[in-house]
């Protein structure tokens, strides 16, 4: 891996002649209290100050709301125009933290499982990943009890440790991540030799072992703690929709007469209307039972079927929650089974 | 804080309630808890920091369906316990309400007409902010006011949880969820957006005990309570408090005033 260092007057002018070469910036924007991911115009925008945005940057590759295709019914025939992936940018998604670049790889394994998802890697190949990695934390972070940390580079094209003032340790992660260094290079120096990346990371405890919940939870599919730990859930989607992770959809078809749009939108196994079939049947009636559905998916089927924990660690679901889940508390409670 | 835990202790040892419903400390605030053992009655808190709207459980039938339950309840709490027995939603015999009185000491509340009159000799908190936010976006012209709100609920992406953390929103089946036909279209997207929260507000109408739980319950920080709390002044305006007869959404009369529709 090689090693770079970048103070931030050339980060900026970086970023902005990335935006000159026509690449479409994806950044964390300070607005009041909250912090954000959007397409930004201007890199002025970008925030530094902050400790965790409110939504992840999920939506980059998997937008709220999306076309899929469209239709046009004309005499005995539909004429059908399907995803228009030409228009797409490319992207630069820049100051992410390490939570949110691993949380494209169980995206990846979720969009991919069975389908090749088009939208989605459409989307993923145009997308350059640099994070930033964690020098602040609050009580609500737990990267490292899912295996990640405030420094881990996976996922990451390319990472910048803050470790002056106005400098950065740049780490130089993957081959897109080599491309990107090629074209962009002259902005950044050679690193210093002694400067030691963990020195500038904020330490963050580990709150429960989670190896022992794999292990676990798919034994304790019927057991009271579901019920106790839902009980104050009041079933809104916050959770999912904040979480890097989370990819559950709904279809919806947006018609107009003869022509229409099938669009994909998020969706979330929290809600009770998830899981209603037209029978009027609903396989998961109880909070208790989605709140089960929710950890188990995470826990159990994604480290089953697509080899990797379907949780980052980055909190958000815990500082969205209206009544204070805390994930990382219902977890612990998990190890005590 | 003793006394929450007495009182809601004794109520558990006596079988008068199944459940107590009541807040725990939680990661930075209260947050709400369930009691079903008088021992795990210690937990329990309420303070003036407890504002969280507790009367939302009341409704779930998967917490409650069929149990007796005891609920400390906050000023807003209280005013949605009024509605929903107003709404029919509550039985008096299931339910104990514990409250705080003048003198700061806790009260017991056992029927609908006492939790009425408790609510009315209590003082409404006052929020200058908001009031300052409402007057801010009633000097905005219409085209000022249009490109706030479609600035704020372009951010929305339908998870509800201003729905699900409102007390009087208690439909099995919500607008948006009805699909033959479909009123709203159920995806993100500005203009739904702005048709949900306008199927809200109208659907709060003489209904909404302004407690703002709309509002936190937001993890955007959209501010939409705003928009209920505008209807709630318009309706008390035009109408007056709800009274025996229903209120503004559920009842019409021939003779009601349609002078403030635009």
């Amino acid at each position: 891996m090689e090693r770079k260092y970048i103070n931030r007057h050339s980060l900026m002018n970086c970023l902005k002649k990335v935006q000159a070469d026509g690449v479409s910036l994806y950044a964390p924007v300070a607005r009041g209290e909250q912090t954000d991911f959007r397409f930004i115009t201007s890199v002025d925008e970008i925030s530094f100050g902050h400790i965790q945005t409110t939504r992840s940057a999920k939506a980059v590759v998997f937008p709220c709301t999306e076309k899929l295709f469209s239709y046009k019914k004309e005499k005995n025939d539909v004429k059908l125009r399907d995803y228009d992936a030409d228009e797409l940018p490319d992207i630069l998604v820049f100051g992410i933290h390490p939570c949110d670049a691993v949380g494209f790889g169980p995206l990846a394994g979720i969009f991919n499982w069975d389908t090749q998802d088009k939208p989605y890697n459409e989307r993923r190949k145009r997308i350059t990943l640099i994070s930033l990695a964690c020098n602040r934390a609050d009580e609500y972070c737990f990267c490292t009890s899912v295996g990640g940390g405030p420094g881990n580079t996976e996922g990451s094209d390319i990472q910048l440790t803050p470790v002056k003032e106005d400098g950065y340790l740049v780490e130089i992660i993957t081959d897109k991540g080599n491309e990107w260094y090629e074209k962009y290079g002259s902005f950044f120096e050679n690193a210093a030799e002694d400067i030691r990346k963990e020195d500038y990371l904020v330490e963050i405890p580990v709150k429960f072992d989670m190896e022992d919940i794999i292990r676990k939870v798919s034994g304790v599919f019927e057991n009271d703690t579901w019920r106790l730990q839902s009980e104050r859930c009041i079933g809104c989607g916050a959770c999912a929709f904040v979480c890097p992770t989370c990819a559950c959809f709904d279809i919806q078809e947006d018609a107009h007469g003869k022509t229409g749009n099938r669009i994909r939108c998020w969706d979330s196994c929290g809600f009770a209307l998830f899981t209603l079939h037209t029978s009027g049947h609903n396989p998961r009636p109880k909070q208790s039972q989605r709140w089960r559905q929710r950890i188990m998916h995470k826990f159990s089927y994604m480290p089953e079927r697509l080899s990797v924990v379907g949780c980052t660690g980055c909190g958000r679901c815990s500082r969205a929650c209206p009544v204070d889940m805390n994930l990382s508390d219902n977890l612990k409670m998990l190890n005590l089974l | 804080m003793n006394d929450i835990i007495s009182q809601a202790r004794s109520l558990l040892e006596n079988k008068t309630v199944d459940i107590f419903i009541g807040y725990e400390k939680g990661t930075r605030g209260p947050r709400p808890a369930f009691i079903s053992k008088s021992e795990d009655a210690d937990k329990l808190i309420f303070d003036e920091s407890c504002s969280g709207n507790l009367a939302v459980y009341l409704t779930r039938k998967d917490l409650t369906e069929g149990k007796k339950v005891g609920i400390s309840a906050s000023y807003y709490a209280l005013k949605n316990l009024a509605l929903l027995f107003d709404e029919c939603q509550l039985k008096e015999e299931n339910l104990r309400v514990i409250a705080f009185s003048g003198n700061g000491d806790l009260k017991l509340l056992q029927s609908a007409e006492e939790i009425k009159q408790h609510v009315e000799g209590m003082p409404a908190p006052v929020n200058p902010a908001v009031e300052e936010q409402i007057r801010k976006i009633e000097a905005m012209t219409l085209s000022e006011r249009w490109a706030f709100w479609t600035e704020e609920l372009s951010r929305c992406f339908k998870c509800y949880a201003c729905r699900w953390a409102c007390p009087m929103c208690y439909c099995t089946k919500c607008i948006v969820e009805v699909n033959r036909p479909q009123w709203v279209q159920p995806w993100a997207g500005t203009l739904t957006n702005i048709e949900w929260q306008i199927n809200r507000v109208m659907h709060m109408a003489g209904r909404c005990s302004e407690c703002g739980a709309c509002g936190a319950a937001c993890p955007l920080g959209i501010p939409i309570y705003l928009l209920n709390k505008r209807m709630a002044d318009q309706v008390k305006e035009n109408f007056g408090k709800p009274g025996e007869e229903g209120n503004v959404l559920s009842t019409f009369k021939p003779d009601d005033k349609e002078n403030f529709i635009v």
